[in-house]
């Protein structure tokens, strides 16, 4: 490996590093930081939300000029939801999620010694971190950050006038998800180019751990969708700067008539939807893939119907492009499309059904570890089965009609793709994290971790379906202008303190990630017993990843449990290492 | 000031967890028969508190939710949300049975085996197919109804009402006469004319603009929607009506209201529910509550968003002829 080596300076080893393990840490790290900005942000509307016209010493300290006496302000309120959202999509589950384990994984895992453009690679997370700072600067802007919710539909994100958030915080977040996308695109290309070129000796696609593929098929939809938002942030910055009119079209505000003429607001709709709905599954995809392959190390199992899964990864991803008219039906486009939406949209329930039985069957007769990791990839099932079959109702154009934008929805995304994904991330620190650091985290405080997030994540999302089915719009500061919302004040009592227990029991995490960091138990080489190729690296890393060769691939990830004629183990341990060459007439499953 | 205390008790969080990992084992790392058992045993107990606020959830949460659909097209809607939601209650309450019973019942030992089990086409058909099926059921009934309340071209002498958005009010004119309403558009704003109607349209002479909207029972009502500067969604949640108002566009809906108000509330549903909220409403010393029709913004318009609405009164047919009758037209009103 002498070629390898050269001498790295601090600079070069953690800050412009091109080694894929190192910037998958930073892109964990800096998802962790954006983490908490955003899970910090809905405890405190969370708070307002509940006690609507309580003073909060909390609220006071952090909002600065934006609160009254303790109490947020109407338009803070709907910046802290836009931003909750915006940091909690792009940056957590995108960047923090795909970012961090892609890059770590998809060399190690399909024997590469690296990305196939470390350079990109560094760019892709420098860009990712502008971005992040310029979101953070964002906040700080006099008037408040961006507030027209993460949908940013014109013309409320395009109008100063029409909301303060509109203004510099608006052309912030417009241009720090601009530099977001170039480093979410670049990464994509990147793991797509990667995944395709360097996979290793016998390696061959329908060999790539259950990961990879999740990992490649969301960077595939990432590069056909995360263009178009691009536009629409370009078009938008124009109608906003340029005095063009692609969206905007006939206004009259702030007592004079614009002189915006022939846009449509619609046209923006289908632009950030074109990118919004996919995104959904570059957020989902990727927990879905590492649960696969935490499910079936730990049941110490096959994950079953392992091509059906890699179809259904991919019927979702393809049904994906072409249902995002779903969050458009009473946009005023035409009542024939709704039909047609309609009937993508309920299509995704076949795959993802396939899915979801497919993963209870790989529990079934298992022997199951149940490690933290393992704790955390159930309780996404769970979620993911909770919030998906809701969406059999959103996904009906005639049902969609009542509740629209309303808790409902926030209960079933947050289910199904907020919860679920940030389990599936967090299943996969627990796992990979003596991959990466070369320690354990501490078993104990996961356990108290998991079960708290999730009773919160139940104890706040499943009674907001009900508060959604009496008609509560979602973005509302406060409920108190509808005596018919009244009864529902003491359910948000409850959901806030949920909320509170939840975002508080992260704060194990955050310990038990850093303590473990330092202090955590040295890992031997392949703790979880896997058979991924991850696990034949050695402990500290080292560039390449293999010292001398990159070893060969003669069999599927998963022959767990694989016993002979006589029911013992074929290769004498109930996991059997990629690398291993088949047996004299050992059937290749 | 406070900030910096805030940093100060989170910096005291820190060491004090930093001091209690000392103490804790740090070397337990990865799950032993042990813990498989107990974790296994908690997967068992949260499954049996899940059940419980589900089940919950589904007895008592049931009176905060709205009532019986309001309008004739609505009912369908009921119906198939009914449906729906039966059957996926129904798979809910299986799938997370499996979901956490398996790993209480498969929890790890030692002495175990796992089985290997890889693949099944009769399995993966048999779910594949099923849900593909009840998809047809669901999606068959969905479009016949989506159709069906969109489809506005068959309506017999509806009335014709144009809803105005802007911030952060509710405005309605009425197509008078004639039935057909005058044109619109922002340049025309001026004054009293605060809905932009164009006076030199004869239509908009009989229009008439009101400040709380009167339906007819058993009378098809077209709502005509546009928005003065940004977007809203004119949501009617007890007739199960919803559309956005887009600046630049008229975008409408239509429905047929089956109870007046005053039936409405006498509806046993409405008496518990409004019950209810008046205890609340006591307790806090507020006035009591009485049941109104009500079209609320459901698209966020600015910082007041949380405050837009307009009441909205179902009556008989005399009723509401005699209060249309009384309002003034917009030739009237703007000279």
């Amino acid at each position: 490996m002498s070629e390898h080596h050269h001498k790295e300076t601090f600079v070069t080893k953690y800050m412009f590093s091109q080694d894929h393990k190192m910037i998958s840490k930073q892109f964990l790290i800096t998802g962790i930081f954006m983490g908490i900005i955003g899970v910090f942000m809905s405890m405190l509307f969370r708070l307002q939300l509940a006690w609507p016209e309580k003073s909060f010493t909390i609220i006071e300290a952090f909002l600065g000029t934006h609160q009254t006496d303790g109490v947020m302000n109407p338009d803070i309120y709907l910046a802290l939801v836009t931003i909750h959202g915006t940091i909690m999509v792009f940056f957590v589950l995108t960047a923090g999620l795909s970012g961090t384990f892609s890059n770590l994984l998809i060399p190690l895992q399909i024997g590469a010694r690296d990305m196939a453009s470390g350079f990109l690679n560094m760019i892709s997370y420098w860009l990712f971190f502008i971005s992040s700072v310029i979101m953070v600067i964002s906040l700080f802007v006099e008037a408040g950050p961006a507030s027209a919710g993460w949908t940013i539909y014109p013309p409320l994100s395009a109008l100063p006038q029409a909301i303060p958030g509109s203004g510099l915080g608006m052309t912030l977040w417009l241009v720090s998800m601009a530099i977001f996308i170039a480093s979410s695109l670049i990464g994509s290309l990147n793991y797509i180019v990667t995944i395709f070129n360097l996979r290793t000796k016998g390696m061959k696609m329908t060999r790539l751990p259950l990961t990879m593929w999740a990992f490649f098929i969301t960077a595939v939809i990432g590069v056909v969708s995360f263009p178009v938002l691009l536009s629409a942030a370009l078009l938008l910055i124009m109608d906003r700067s340029f005095g063009t009119s692609f969206f905007l079209s006939d206004i009259f505000i702030s007592g004079e008539v614009l002189h915006y003429q022939g846009g449509s607001p619609v046209l923006f709709e289908h632009l950030f939807w074109f990118l919004g709905h996919p995104e959904v599954y570059i957020v989902l995809l990727p927990a879905l893939g590492i649960t696969s392959e935490i499910i079936a190390t730990n049941s110490r199992k096959p994950i079953f119907g392992y091509r059906a899964m890699i179809g259904s990864i991919i019927a979702i991803a393809f049904l994906s492009t072409i249902v995002w008219g779903h969050h458009m039906f009473i946009s005023g486009m035409n009542p024939f499309l709704g039909s047609v939406f309609t009937f993508t949209t309920l299509l995704i329930a076949i795959p993802s059904a396939v899915k979801a039985f497919n993963y209870i069957t790989t529990l079934w007769k298992g022997n199951l570890q149940l490690n933290p990791a393992m704790l955390f990839s159930i309780g996404l099932v769970s979620t993911f089965v909770t919030g998906g079959l809701t969406g059999l109702v959103l996904g009906d154009s005639a049902l969609d009609i009542n509740v629209h934008d309303t808790y409902f929805v926030v209960a079933h995304f947050h289910l199904v793709m907020g919860v679920s994904a940030i389990l599936g991330m967090f299943a996969g620190v627990y796992h990979w994290f003596p991959k990466m650091y070369g320690k354990m985290m501490n078993k104990t405080m996961g356990y108290w971790h998991f079960w708290l997030t999730m009773i919160a994540a139940y104890g706040v999302f499943f009674p907001m379906h009900f508060i959604g089915l009496a008609g509560l719009p979602r973005r509302y500061y406060t409920n108190t202008n509808f005596p018919m919302f009244d009864d529902v004040a003491d359910i948000n009592v409850v959901i806030t303190i949920f909320a509170i227990i939840g975002g508080l029991s992260q704060l194990i995490f955050l310990a038990n990630f850093f303590i473990s960091i330092f202090r955590g138990q040295k890992t031997v080489q392949n703790p979880w017993r896997s058979n991924t190729l991850e696990w034949t690296t050695p402990i500290e890393h080292i560039h390449g990843n293999w010292p001398g060769r990159i070893p060969e691939v003669h069999r599927w990830p998963y022959d767990y449990s694989k016993v002979d004629a006589n029911g013992d183990y074929i290769h004498g341990e109930d996991f059997v290492l990629q690398t291993t060459p088949l047996k004299d007439g050992e059937d290749p499953s | 000031m406070l900030a910096l205390f805030y940093i100060f008790i989170a910096v005291a969080i820190g060491v004090s967890v930093w001091q209690i990992t000392r103490i804790l084992n740090l070397r337990s790392v990865i799950a032993n028969d042990n813990d498989n058992n107990t974790q296994g045993k908690l997967f068992l107990v949260f499954m049996a508190g899940l059940y419980a606020m589900m089940i919950y959830c589904l007895i008592f949460m049931n009176v905060i939710m709205l009532p019986e659909s309001a309008s004739f097209e609505g009912e369908h809607d009921d119906n198939l949300f009914n449906i729906t939601f039966i059957l996926i209650g129904v798979v809910q309450f299986i799938m997370q049975f499996l979901i956490f019973y398996f790993p209480y019942k498969y929890r790890g030992k030692k002495e175990n085996k796992a089985l290997f089990f890889a693949d099944s086409h009769k399995l993966e058909a048999i779910w594949t197919i099923t849900p593909a099926v009840v998809l047809v059921v669901l999606i068959g009934y969905g479009l016949w109804q989506w159709n069906n309340i969109m489809d506005l071209s068959d309506a017999e002498d509806p009335i014709v009402i144009e809803v105005y958005a802007k911030q952060f009010q509710w405005e309605a004119r009425y197509a008078g006469e004639d039935n057909t309403l005058g044109r619109g558009n922002v340049n025309f704003i001026k004054g009293i004319n605060t809905m932009g109607v164009d006076m030199g349209d004869l239509n908009a002479h009989d229009d008439k603009k009101v400040t709380e909207i009167h339906l007819q029972k058993g009378r098809k009502v077209i709502f005509k929607f546009r928005s003065q500067d940004v977007l809203h969604s004119a949501y009617m949640p007890h007739f199960r009506a919803q559309m956005n108002c887009v600046p630049g566009m008229v975008t409408q809906f239509g429905f047929t209201p089956k109870f007046t108000t005053e039936e409405m509330r006498q509806q046993s549903e409405v008496v518990e529910k409004t019950l209810g909220i008046n205890k609340i409403r006591q307790e806090k010393g507020e006035d009591l509550y009485e049941f109104d029709y009500i079209l609320l913004c459901n698209k966020i318009c600015g910082a007041s968003h949380y405050g837009m609405q307009m009441k909205i009164v179902v009556e008989e047919k005399e009723a509401y002829e005699k209060w249309i009758s009384e309002q003034p037209t917009l030739a009237e009103v703007i000279k």
